[in-house]
C-alpha cells in the first residue's frame, strides 16, 4: 500500500450521495463532512480509533465483510451503504446487548438526557430490550476527591483509557480481565483515590459517553466538554513533527 | 557453519550410529511422558549399563510416534518393532529379546492402516530422532534446505518454490503461504520480522505442541529460510506457556543452532544474519489471532485490532511482519529440499500437501496423524483412526475447534480440504478432530464451545463480548429444558449478528459450532425445547434413567 497523501482527492458515493474526501480521510470523516450521520460510541475526534463498538459498520460494494467506517480509508469510486435494513438491525442488537450487559437505569443516572448510549437508543427507536438482562454485581469507586467511576454504567468504549494515555500522557486507566468480565481500572487496580499516576485532570470524565465517569456534586451539570481534544491532538502533532 | 562442516556432522553422526547394533527409542513427548515414559527410559538405561551391552545398545529419547492412546511407546531399531503400553517392569524382557525377536505380548504391528495410510512430511522425524540433539536432525537431512537456499537460491527463488508448492497456511485460514511471503518481501520498511505462531489453543488440538516437542529444529530451519526469503533478520516464536516441554526443547534447539552458527551472524558464510527469540503467551486464546499476538509480543494487552493494515505491511513494532503457524513453517525445509513441484504432487487441486490432525474423542486410535489432503473423513476416522469404540455409533466429528463445526455421518465421504470443509459449515482449522458418538449431545457440545469463546473473548468489541455471553446463557437454558422456540430464534439472530459484526476471527467464528449443530442436528435442539428431553441423556433437563 503506497502512503496516502492528503493532497489526493477521492470521490465516492455514500447512501446514494456523491461525497468528496481527502485521500487520508476515513469513511466516517467523509460521511460526517457530507452531512451523513453514522453512529459511533468508541470513536471520538482527537483520539486514536480502535474499531471496537462496531456501530459504524457499513456495507461497501465489492467487500464481503462489513467494514468499520472509523478505520476504513476512502477510496476512489467506493459505493457505501450506511443505513441498510441489515445494518440497522445489527446496530439495534448491539445497543440492546449493551443495555442488557450491565445495569443501565437512565432514570437515576447522572448522564440522563446527555448520554451517548441513551441518545443512540432514542435515535434507533429502541423501546425495549429483547435480551435477558444480566444484572452483574459491579462496584462503584468514589475514593477519588472529585470523581467517581460507576462500573454499572461503563460500556468499555475505552475512551477514558485512550484520552489518559494519548492526551494527558498519564495512562492511569487500562482494561483488566477478559470478555464479559472486563472492567476499566486505575493503575494496577487500586482505588482511584490512591492512584499514583492520576493527575486529576478530569479528561476521562469529559470523554465518557455515559454516566460511568462523573464529577462529584455536579450531577445536574454533566454536559460534557469534548471539543478540546482535536485541538490538543493538533498541538501535539505540531510539536512532534 | 559451512556446508562442508554440516556434511561432517552428518557423517560423524551416521558413523556413530552404525557402531550401535540396537537402538531403543522411548517416546518422551507429552503424551507418553504423562504415563511416566521417562521412568521406562531410566530403567532401560540402567539395565543396559549393568550388562555388557553398552557398545551395542543405545537407549534414546525421541518425540511423538503418533499412537498416543497406546502409550507409552517404545520402538526398536533397526528391526522396526513397536511396543505399546510399556511399563518399567517390561524393560528386562525387552532387552533380552533384542536379538531374539519381539516380545509378542507388547508388540503392535506397523502393518495397520494407522501407520500405512499416513504420509509423513512434517512428522518425518517425529519419533525417530532425539529432539534435544541437533546432530540427529542434521543426520536426517536437516539444514540442507537452509544451506541450499542461502548458497544456491535468491530470496525470490525461495518464494517461487513455496508458491509452486501450493502450501496454504496451516493455522486454519488457508491463506497461500507463497503469496504472504511475497507480500512481506515486497513491503517497504525495515527491519522486517518473522513470527512463528505457536499459540495453539483449540481444545483437543496438539499438532503444534507435538511438532515442537518432537522436531523443533525443523521449525527453526523453516523460520530461518522464511527470514532469508522476506529479508528479515529477527524472528520470534510465540509459544503458549502451557507447553513447558515444548518451550524447553525449543530453548535447547535455539541454543544448539546458535552454537553451530546456524543462527546468528553470517550464516553459512553469507551476508545473512538471523536470530530467534522465544515469547511466552500467558494463556489467552485470542493471542493466536495475529494482531493480538503482535500486541502481546510488544508488551501490550493481547487484543486484536482492525485490519487493514495487515501485518505484512505494518505488523510487529509497525514493521512488515511475516506470521506463520508452526506446521506451515515445518513444511518449508522439505519443500525447499525436494522442490515445490514435488509437494504440489500431494493433495488435491486447491489444497496441496499433507495435513497433521490430532484425533481425539470417541475414537479407537487417539493420537497424531499426517495424511495427504483430500483423504475423506470416513477414511481418516474409520481406517486410520480405527473407528469409534465398540457398542457405540458414530454421530459427528468436530473440526476446527471453537471456530469450526460439527460434521454429521452423511457428509463423511467428503474429501478433507479447505474448501470442502468450509462448504460443510466447518473449517479446516489447525487440525483438531474431535470424534463424537451417540453418547454425545450436540446442544451440550455447542454449549461447551460457546462457554470457551465467552471466557476467551478479549472483551474489546461488543458483539463478541456481550453476544457470546448471551448465546451461552441461551444454550444453557436450552440444555436445562427452560427455553422456548422464541429463544431459538434469538439464538439464530445472535449467531448471524456476532458472525458478521465481530472485530476479529474469534468472534466471527464463535457461532460456527452452534450454526453447524443447528443445521445438522436441529431435532436435538427441538427435543430439548419442546419435550424437555436430552436424547443422549447428557443435559440436566433429563437425568439418566435409573436401571432397575
Amino acid at each position: 500500500m503506497s502512503p496516502v497523501t492528503a493532497a489526493e482527492v477521492k470521490t465516492l458515493r455514500i447512501d446514494g450521495t456523491d461525497v468528496s474526501a481527502r485521500g487520508d480521510q476515513t469513511l466516517l470523516e467523509a460521511a460526517r463532512e457530507g452531512g451523513l450521520h453514522i453512529p459511533t460510541l468508541c470513536h471520538l475526534d482527537g483520539l486514536s480509533d480502535v474499531g471496537a463498538c462496531r456501530l459504524c459498520l457499513v456495507e461497501v460494494k465489492g467487500s464481503a465483510k462489513l467494514l468499520p467506517a472509523c478505520v476504513t480509508r476512502v477510496e476512489e469510486g467506493m459505493e457505501v451503504s450506511t443505513r441498510s435494513d441489515r445494518l440497522l438491525k445489527y446496530r439495534r442488537m448491539i445497543l440492546e446487548l449493551l443495555f442488557a450487559e450491565r445495569n443501565h437505569v437512565c432514570s437515576v443516572c447522572v448522564a440522563n438526557g446527555h448520554c451517548d448510549l441513551q441518545g443512540l437508543a432514542e435515535a434507533h427507536g429502541l423501546t425495549h430490550v429483547h435480551f435477558p438482562y444480566r444484572y452483574p454485581k459491579l462496584s462503584v469507586d468514589a475514593s477519588h476527591d472529585r470523581f467517581v467511576v460507576d462500573h454499572n454504567r461503563c460500556i468499555l468504549c475505552t475512551r477514558c483509557v485512550r484520552v489518559c494515555d494519548e492526551i494527558e500522557g498519564a495512562h492511569t486507566w487500562d482494561v483488566m480481565g477478559r470478555g464479559i468480565e472486563s472492567i476499566v481500572i486505575t493503575d494496577l487496580h487500586q482505588p482511584w483515590g490512591e492512584s499514583d499516576t492520576c493527575t486529576s485532570c478530569g479528561k476521562c470524565v469529559q470523554v465518557c459517553p455515559t454516566g460511568a465517569l462523573f464529577e462529584k456534586g455536579r450531577a445536574r451539570f454533566t454536559q460534557k466538554k469534548r471539543d478540546f481534544l482535536p485541538y490538543l491532538t493538533a498541538m501535539r502533532e505540531g510539536n512532534s513533527g | 557453519m559451512t556446508p562442508d562442516q554440516l556434511s561432517q556432522i552428518e557423517a560423524d553422526e551416521t558413523a556413530s550410529r552404525q557402531r550401535i547394533r540396537h537402538r531403543l527409542n522411548v517416546c518422551l513427548a507429552a503424551g507418553c511422558l504423562s504415563l511416566n515414559s521417562d521412568a521406562i527410559k531410566k530403567s532401560l538405561e540402567a539395565i543396559v549399563a549393568e550388562r555388557p551391552l553398552t557398545e551395542s545398545c543405545q537407549v534414546k529419547a525421541v518425540g511423538c510416534m503418533g499412537l498416543c492412546s497406546r502409550g507409552p511407546l517404545v520402538s526398536v531399531e533397526p528391526s522396526g518393532t513397536l511396543y505399546q503400553g510399556v511399563k518399567s517392569a517390561d524393560s528386562p524382557e525387552i532387552i533380552e529379546h533384542l536379538s531374539a525377536g519381539p516380545v509378542e505380548r507388547l508388540e503392535i504391528s506397523r502393518q495397520v492402516p494407522f501407520f500405512q495410510r499416513q504420509v509423513n512430511v512434517v512428522l518425518e522425524n517425529s519419533g525417530r530422532i532425539d529432539p534435544e540433539r541437533i546432530e540427529e536432525y542434521v543426520a536426517a537431512e536437516g539444514y540442507q534446505a537452509l544451506v541450499q537456499a542461502l548458497t544456491e537460491m535468491t530470496p525470490a527463488e525461495v518464494i517461487d518454490q513455496v508458491s509452486r508448492s501450493g502450501l496454504r497456511g496451516r493455522g486454519g485460514a488457508g491463506y497461500p503461504t507463497g503469496l504472504k511471503w511475497g507480500t512481506v518481501a515486497k513491503a517497504a520498511g525495515a527491519p522486517k520480522y518473522v513470527i512463528c505462531n505457536a499459540d495453539e489453543g483449540d481444545p483437543g488440538a496438539f499438532m503444534d505442541r507435538s511438532v515442537l516437542e518432537s522436531d523443533p529444529q525443523r521449525v527453526l530451519e523453516g523460520m530461518i529460510i522464511a527470514g532469508y526469503a522476506v529479508g528479515a533478520s529477527r524472528g520470534y516464536i510465540y509459544v503458549r506457556a502451557e507447553y513447558p516441554l515444548a518451550i524447553t526443547r525449543l530453548s535447547t534447539a535455539i541454543r544448539q543452532a546458535k552454537h553451530l552458527g546456524l543462527l546468528g551472524t553470517q550464516i553459512c558464510n553469507t551476508e545473512f544474519d538471523f536470530d530467534i527469540d522465544l515469547r511466552l503467551g500467558a494463556g489467552a486464546f485470542v493471542c493466536g489471532e495475529e494482531t493480538a499476538l503482535i500486541a502481546s509480543i510488544e508488551g501490550r494487552r493481547g487484543a486484536p485490532r482492525p485490519r487493514p493494515p495487515y501485518p505484512a505491511q505494518s505488523g510487529l513494532f509497525s514493521s512488515p511482519t511475516l506470521i506463520n503457524n508452526v506446521e506451515t513453517l515445518a513444511n518449508v525445509p522439505t519443500i525447499i529440499r525436494k522442490g515445490g513441484d514435488w509437494y504440489a504432487g500431494l493433495g488435491t487441486a486447491k489444497s496441496k500437501g499433507t495435513k497433521v490432525f490430532a484425533l481425539t474423542g470417541k475414537i479407537n486410535c487417539t493420537g497424531l496423524i499426517e495424511v495427504p489432503m483430500g483423504m475423506t473423513l470416513r477414511e481418516i476416522i474409520f481406517d486410520v483412526g480405527g473407528g469409534v469404540p465398540e457398542g457405540h455409533k458414530f454421530k459427528a466429528v468436530q473440526t476446527g475447534g471453537p471456530s469450526g463445526g460439527c460434521i454429521p455421518e452423511q457428509l463423511l465421504d467428503m474429501p478433507v480440504d479447505y474448501d470442502s470443509l468450509a462448504q460443510a459449515g466447518s473449517i479446516m482449522g489447525s487440525g483438531g478432530m474431535i470424534v463424537m458418538d451417540d453418547s454425545s449431545c450436540m446442544v451440550d457440545v455447542a454449549k461447551y464451545f460457546m462457554e470457551f469463546c465467552m471466557s476467551e473473548s478479549c472483551g474489546k468489541c461488543i458483539p463478541c463480548r456481550a453476544g457470546t455471553a448471551q448465546m451461552y446463557d441461551l444454550l444453557a437454558n436450552i440444555s436445562e429444558g427452560k427455553a422456548s422456540l422464541g429463544d431459538l430464534n434469538m439464538l439464530e439472530d445472535l449467531c448471524d449478528m456476532v458472525k458478521h459484526t465481530s472485530l476479529c476471527g474469534l468472534g466471527q467464528s464463535a457461532p460456527n459450532p452452534v450454526v453447524s449443530t443447528l443445521c445438522h442436528f436441529r431435532d436435538e435442539y427441538l427435543s430439548h425445547i419442546e419435550d424437555q428431553r436430552c436424547p443422549a441423556g447428557v443435559c440436566p433437563c433429563s437425568p439418566p434413567e435409573v436401571l432397575s
